[in-house]
C-alpha cells in the first residue's frame, strides 16, 4: 500500500509539477472552455436563425401569397437544407480540417479556425433541435399571438420561442455537452487543448496513466456540473405551468 | 339587414382548395353593423368557422372582399396587424399563453403594440379581470384554471385592445356543460354593453336569446338569415328547417 501510494506519489509530480507541466492542463482547459463557449454562442445564434426560417417557412409555405417574400423564402430555406445535410453529413474533424488547412489556409489562429469550425458545425444540430420546439407548439398559440395584432416576428418572439425553448431545453443541454466533447479534436488542427495538453505531457513523460485520467476527469466534472445547473434552470422554468 | 356605413361588409367571399375542388366557402355576402350580434349557426363542416376566421385572415380568402372600417382587409398592401388589434378573437380551445400569468396573458398585447405603460395596462387588465370574477387569480397560470375559467379570461384577454368586434369561434364547444352557462353569461353582458360580436356556435338558446340576427350556413354558403324569430320559429328552406328539426 505504502509503495502503491509512493508511486502515485512520483508519478503525479513527474507529469505535473516538474517542469509546470500542470500549465498544460490549465492552459489546454481555457483554450477548450474558449472554444466552446465562443462555439456555443455562434451555434445558438446561426442555429435558431436556421430553425426559423425552416419552420416559417413548413408552417407557411401553404399560406403565404407568391412573391418576392415568398421566392427569398424559399430560397433560403433551401441554402439552410443543404447547409444541414452537408454539415451533419460528414464528420466534424474533417470539416474542421478543411476550414484550418484549406478555408483559412492563410490563418495561424487555429483557436479561431477551430471556434469557428465548431460553431458551424453545432448550428446545424441546434437548428433541428429548435425547430423541432418551434413545431410541436399547437398552432393556436400562433393564431392568439396574430389575433390580437402581433407580427409574425413578435408572435415568434413572445409567445413561441419562450414555450418551445422551455420544451427543448434538455436537448439543447445535450447538445452544449456534445459540443464540449467533441473540441477534443481541436489537437487535429495544432491546437492544444485539454486533450491536447494532457497527451503532449504523455509524450514528454512516457506515463500515459495520470496524464489521460486528469483530462477525463476535468471534462467529467464540467460536464457533471452543467448537468447540474440545466437541471436548476429546467426546474426554474417548468414553475410556470403543468 | 343592410346598413349606410358597416362595420363590416363582406363581399363573394370565398375560400377554395385545391383549386376549386374544396369550397369551404363559397361566395358568402353579408353586413355586420356596429353594435350588431350576429350569430352564425350550421352543421359541422358547413364553413361558418372557416367564415369567422377569414374575417380577420387567419384563414385568407381565395375571393371576394371584406371591408372593415372602410378598409379591404384582402388587399395584400395593407398592414393586417393593425386591423387585427381591432378585432378581438375568442377560440374554442382558448389558447392562453401557458408561460404567462393571466395578468401577463392580457398585458403583453396593450403594452407591446399600443404602447401603453405597464401600470395602466395592468390596471385596465385587473378592472377587466375583476368584472369576470378572476381579479384574485391575476398571478396564477392558465393551467390552473377550469375551462371557463380559461375562457373567460380569454374574452377580456382580447378585450384589453380595446377592440370595434368580438369574432367568437365556438367559444363553448371545448366547455364541460357545467361551465357553459358562465362563459356565454360573460358575452351576453358584452352584448348588452353595445359590442358587435360575430358568434359561431352550437348553443341555440344562445342564439335565439342575444343574436340580433341569425346566419345559417351550409356547404359553404349562407342559406338563410334573419331575425332569431324567423330563423327558429319561421325557418323557410328546407336545410335550415332540416338542421333545426335536429339540434332543437
Amino acid at each position: 500500500m505504502g509503495a502503491w501510494l509512493q508511486r502515485v506519489q512520483s508519478q503525479f509530480i513527474l507529469n505535473f509539477i516538474e517542469k509546470d507541466r500542470w500549465k498544460y492542463l490549465v492552459n489546454g482547459l481555457g483554450t477548450t472552455l474558449r472554444i466552446t463557449i465562443g462555439a456555443l454562442i455562434i451555434g445558438a445564434i446561426l442555429g435558431a436563425v436556421i430553425a426559423i426560417v425552416r419552420a416559417t417557412w413548413d408552417k407557411n409555405r401553404e399560406t403565404l401569397r407568391p412573391g418576392f417574400g415568398r421566392s427569398l423564402l424559399e430560397v433560403v430555406n433551401g441554402i439552410c437544407k443543404l447547409y444541414l445535410t452537408v454539415i451533419r453529413g460528414t464528420p466534424v474533424v474533417v470539416q474542421l480540417m478543411i476550414m484550418y488547412y484549406i478555408i483559412f489556409a492563410s490563418s495561424k489562429n487555429g483557436v479561431a479556425v477551430a471556434t469557428l469550425a465548431f460553431g458551424l458545425n453545432s448550428a446545424a444540430y441546434v437548428a433541428e433541435i429548435i425547430r423541432s420546439g418551434i413545431m410541436s407548439i399547437d398552432n393556436g398559440q400562433f393564431e392568439a399571438g396574430r389575433s390580437l395584432g402581433f407580427n409574425y416576428v413578435q408572435t415568434m418572439w413572445h409567445i413561441i420561442l419562450p414555450q418551445s425553448f422551455k420544451n427543448v431545453l434538455p436537448a439543447l443541454a445535450n447538445e452544449l455537452i456534445t459540443l464540449l466533447k467533441e473540441t477534443s479534436v481541436a489537437g487535429y488542427v495544432a491546437v492544444v487543448d485539454l486533450t491536447k495538453g494532457g497527451d503532449i505531457i504523455r509524450g514528454v513523460t512516457y506515463s500515459p496513466f495520470m496524464p489521460l485520467i486528469f483530462v477525463a476527469l476535468i471534462y467529467l466534472i464540467i460536464v457533471v456540473v452543467l448537468t447540474k445547473l440545466v437541471g436548476i434552470l429546467e426546474r426554474r422554468l417548468r414553475n410556470s405551468d403543468h | 339587414m343592410t346598413t349606410e356605413n358597416p362595420l363590416i361588409r363582406v363581399t363573394d367571399l370565398k375560400k377554395h382548395f385545391k383549386g376549386g375542388k374544396i369550397r369551404a366557402l363559397d361566395g358568402v355576402t353579408t353586413d355586420i353593423a356596429k353594435g350588431e350580434v350576429v350569430v352564425v349557426i350550421g352543421p359541422s363542416g358547413s364553413g361558418k368557422s372557416t367564415f369567422l376566421r377569414c374575417l380577420n385572415l387567419l384563414e385568407i380568402p381565395t375571393g371576394g372582399s371584406i371591408l372593415y372600417e372602410g378598409v379591404d382587409l384582402t388587399d395584400p398592401k395593407i398592414n393586417i396587424d393593425h386591423h387585427r388589434q381591432k378585432m378581438g378573437m375568442v377560440f374554442q380551445h382558448f389558447n392562453l399563453f401557458p408561460h404567462k400569468t393571466l395578468l401577463q396573458n392580457m398585458t403583453l398585447a396593450p403594452i407591446h403594440l399600443l404602447k401603453m405603460n405597464k401600470k395602466d395596462a395592468e390596471e385596465k387588465a385587473l378592472a377587466l379581470l375583476d368584472r369576470v370574477g378572476l381579479r384574485d387569480r391575476a398571478g396564477a397560470y392558465p393551467s390552473q384554471l377550469s375551462g371557463g375559467q380559461k375562457q373567460r379570461v380569454a374574452i377580456v384577454r382580447a378585450l384589453c385592445m380595446s377592440p370595434n368586434v368580438m369574432l367568437f369561434d365556438e367559444p363553448t364547444s371545448a366547455l364541460d356543460p357545467e361551465m357553459v352557462g358562465e362563459v356565454l353569461d360573460v358575452m351576453k353582458e358584452l352584448a348588452c354593453e353595445g359590442m358587435t360580436m360575430v358568434v359561431v356556435t352550437h348553443e341555440m338558446g344562445f342564439a335565439r336569446e342575444v343574436g340580433d340576427r341569425v346566419l345559417f350556413m351550409d356547404g359553404g354558403c349562407l342559406i338563410e338569415e334573419g331575425t332569431p324569430e324567423e330563423i327558429f320559429n319561421h325557418p323557410q328552406s328546407p336545410r335550415l328547417q332540416d338542421f333545426l328539426s335536429k339540434v332543437l
